[in-house]
């Protein structure tokens, strides 16, 4: 187990050098430059050629390129040109906010996605199911930034219960209550789409499940049926559901971008479009170098948990 | 970012919010004395000489004071932590006495060594802390050769030669002066901790949440009323929307166009409108095509609907303009201008008279940036006009850096027409820079279109090199005329800054330098 773990580790270090020359040279190809966005209008050659070369630009592509790697080397990410500061201080502060966003989003998801799932399962054509599976509809077709905005206008704007946008109170906040606040509508708003697809797919997976003989014979022997869907049943759908629960982690980490604007949560999804916009180059690094490493992270963790669970994988 | 259904929804979910009417009770939310305003995005930096966005600019007229600045409601110069000031005979010696007695943030004292280093820190290579920027809008002060303290209380800048627009770039943010004594300390770290002499002295700064600066008692003009002001970067426009309806802010600003119509009705809100300094205008390309023909160019100015593009797709947030220079600049304008009045009759007669009927044209659109409003729908429009006076205009979409990189090196085997628009704190500063000769693209300068009149070129010059500024006024008034005749450009709109207060707020008003100046506000 651990061999294997630490294998899958060191498979990520090529990955993620490739991706950095990757989005290196993508940055490079992309018309524009950080002098010329930081100028605006004001961008001549002249004042371009002068800020460049303050900034370190003017030298050659794989000799900025190295210089980056050897300093990632010794743990200094740079410093980002648009924001004046560390990009490791701007990276960890914002994929903070992430992480506990699309954790709360993950757990949300998880939680009710296999619950759901397994409900509409067992009652398969009932109302139940059926309610269920027209909610779960509704939820993967509802484009997630429009469903934020209408919870925005009820339950901020109407009924206010809930702060609008934010990660804290901006005056004389702070703390787990006002954390949970804000976090309420982003999490459940982030979460809606990938409940919709655990669920679906841990009501098929249950599906097959409830049909195979060693259910019918779990039933035969007499045992009670909560007994026969939780532990016989369930047990084998989470190891189809589970390595979903991994790609839908990466996908909810995607999707913050747009909950991020849509809620202004400081996370590094907002970071990485206004990074890119700005040219920020290093910033851009960072921060993609950051998020790659925990996609890689989580489906790793599906994998692991997925062989723990099957003990057909376990050799 | 936005999609196409994104820019439908979004709008929609607002209007829904609007439709149904917000509550009144619960608008207490934010405490007394405490403003929160609701900005675009975050800042850059909280060091003056170090940033460029009107954004930031917005926090730091707050926390330093400049040399001079612009009088409430004009853009006109008036003494700030100067008193005083002489001009040298022939423009390029300005003398400058100090106010005493004032201190900075930090509790060091402000002199003529301080302004002295401030410049120095920008302008000289050598300087030990030249290297706590980059410094890019140091080229406002480009013509200064030297500064000087000659005693604790005067200062003088020696100019390499006569430059009108000196005193007005002291009045920008990139003239504001900072606390030596606090850049020594923090380095280049200076831009989070800022110190400065202004009526707001700086708090807290909580990456991508909020700054707070709190009221500095011993402002020289005066202890403002507000206790703090909480700055929060909100960049979405709906949200900024939803967090004013939703009483979470007191402040917006940049209010989407959409959004508009629902502060302007209800006691709850105060909406707040004030034309800039601003040009939206479409470069042509004088050099080859048929955009080199001065009738097509003319014709280009009749045949586009101004005023529907600033009633329907700007929804009112900008007026029509009417030449190079906008009306911001009241004492440089010339009231005499009239706008092109849409005339696709005589467009249409000019086209063919030059006998370019059916010609094709490449018009460059952006899809976003600094000022343009909103480029695709307006660019999207202006086809559509040039149309149906009988010109095929072929639209080439560029993402906004991408567009100034294509644009700025000049329109030449490129395109005829291109999007643009400029932000300026003087007459001089655009017409300057993108009309003369000596401003095209290879000589450094924004000319893209090549636009070249020996007359005009001289205007400007002697316009920059008076110190008097009817005179200069009688040169920009000129010149303006001698433009517009020669349409090198289509001159379509000037924007209007708009914000929103909620009816707590009391004393706030806009400024035409877009700046947002609270020293007299107040909260209840």
């Amino acid at each position: 187990m651990w061999g294997y773990i630490g294998k899958r580790l060191l498979a990520t270090i090529p990955i993620l050098i490739g991706l950095s020359i990757i989005v290196f040279s993508m940055m490079a190809l992309i018309p524009g430059d950080p002098a010329t966005a930081i100028l605006g209008a004001y961008a001549t050659p002249e004042n371009v050629a002068r800020l460049n070369q303050q900034l370190g630009l003017d030298r050659s592509l794989p000799e900025q390129y190295l210089t980056w790697a050897g300093n990632l080397l010794q743990g200094d990410m740079g410093r980002s040109y648009a924001l004046n500061r560390p990009v490791s201080d701007e990276v960890s502060e914002r994929f903070g906010a992430t992480l506990i966003l699309a954790g709360a989003a993950l757990v949300l998801c998880s939680v009710f996605g296999l619950l759901a799932g397994v409900v509409a399962a067992v009652r398969q054509f009932g109302w139940t199911d059926r309610i269920v599976t027209f909610v779960v509809l509704i939820g993967i077709s509802m484009p997630s930034f429009w469903l934020g905005l209408l919870m925005i206008v009820l339950f901020a704007v109407q009924l206010r219960w809930l702060p609008a946008s934010g990660m804290y109170a901006v005056y004389g906040g702070g703390g787990l209550a006002d954390l949970l606040r804000h976090l309420a509508m982003p999490a459940v708003t982030l979460a809606v789409v990938a409940t919709g697809v655990i669920a679906r797919l841990t009501r098929t997976a249950m599906l097959e499940i409830l049909r195979q003989d060693y259910i019918r014979t779990a039933r035969a022997k007499g045992l009670p049926e909560r007994r026969v869907i939780y532990r016989h049943a369930f047990k084998a759908a989470l190891v189809t559901v589970i390595p979903v629960i991994g790609i839908q982690a990466g996908f909810v980490l995607g999707g913050a971008v747009y909950i991020e604007t849509v809620f202004q949560w400081p996370g590094i999804g907002r970071m990485l479009v206004n990074a890119i916009s700005t040219r920020d180059l290093l910033l851009v690094q960072g921060g993609v170098l950051v998020v790659a490493a925990s996609y890689v992270f989580f489906n790793l963790l599906a994998d692991v948990a997925q062989t723990l669970l099957d003990p057909r994988l376990r050799t | 970012m936005l999609t196409p259904l994104h820019r439908i929804l979004a709008p929609a979910a607002i209007a829904l919010a609007a439709l149904a009417g917000a509550p009144d009770e619960a608008r207490a939310q934010t405490p007394p004395g405490v403003l929160i305003v609701a900005q675009i995005a975050e800042p850059k930096s909280l060091d003056p000489h170090a940033v460029t966005a009107v954004n930031d600019f917005r926090i730091l007229m707050n926390l330093y004071d400049g040399l001079v600045r612009y009088r409430s409601g004009t853009l006109e110069v008036e003494p700030a932590l100067a008193e005083s000031w002489e001009i040298g005979a022939d423009g390029t010696v300005y003398t400058f006495t100090l106010r005493e007695g004032v201190t900075f943030h930090d509790g060091s004292a402000f002199d003529a060594e301080a302004v002295v280093f401030n410049f120095q820190r920008m302008l000289d290579e050598e300087h030990p802390f030249h290297d706590t920027g980059p410094f890019p809008l140091s080229f406002f002060f480009s013509a200064v050769d030297a500064v000087e303290a000659l005693d604790p209380r005067t200062v003088r800048f020696t100019l390499s030669e006569p430059y009108a627009p000196f005193l007005s770039n002291l009045a920008y943010p990139t003239g504001l002066i900072v606390s030596p004594a606090a850049v020594a300390e923090h380095g280049a770290d200076f831009g989070r901790n800022p110190s400065g002499t202004g009526a707001f002295r700086f708090a807290e700064w909580r990456a991508n949440e909020r700054v707070v600066v709190e009221r500095n008692p011993d402002y020289w003009g005066g202890a403002p009323s507000l206790e703090a002001v909480v700055f929060r970067p909100i960049t979405d426009g709906n949200t900024r929307v939803a967090e004013m309806l939703s009483g979470g802010v007191d402040l917006m600003v940049e209010v989407p166009p959409d959004a508009v119509a629902q502060f302007e009705d209800g006691a709850s809100f105060t909406m707040h409108e004030q034309v800039g300094p601003h040009l939206w205008f479409l470069i042509l390309n004088v050099k080859e095509g048929p955009t080199a023909d001065q009738r097509v160019r003319q014709a280009i100015n009749y045949a586009i609907d101004k005023r529907a593009l600033v009633e329907n797709v700007l929804q009112g947030t900008a007026e029509v303009a009417a030449g190079p220079i906008a009306p911001a600049f009241a004492w440089a304008y010339n009231d005499d201008l009239e706008p092109y009045p849409h005339d696709p009759e005589r467009a249409r007669a000019l086209i063919e008279e030059a006998g370019f009927a059916g010609a094709d044209l490449t018009f460059y659109v952006t899809e976003g940036g600094s000022g343009m409003l909103d480029p695709i729908a307006m660019g999207t429009a202006i086809q559509a006009d040039l149309q149906g006076v009988g010109l095929n205009v072929e639209i080439e979409t560029y993402e906004w850096n991408t567009f100034l990189g294509r644009v700025n090196p000049g329109l030449e085997g490129k395109a005829h027409m291109a999007e643009m628009a400029w932000m300026t704190n003087d007459p001089d500063t655009l017409p300057f820079l993108a009309l003369r000769t000596d401003a095209f693209p290879d000589k450094g300068g924004f000319n893209s279109g090549y636009y070249s009149n020996p007359e005009v070129d001289a205007l400007l010059e002697a316009a920059r090199r008076s110190t008097d500024r009817d005179e200069r006024a009688r040169l920009y008034r000129q010149m303006q005329e001698i433009v517009v005749e020669d349409a090198p450009w289509a001159f379509i709109a000037n924007w209007k800054q708009n914000a929103v207060t909620s009816a707590r707020v009391e004393g706030f008003r806009l400024e035409p330098s877009f700046f947002l100046l609270l020293d007299g506000v107040t909260k209840n």
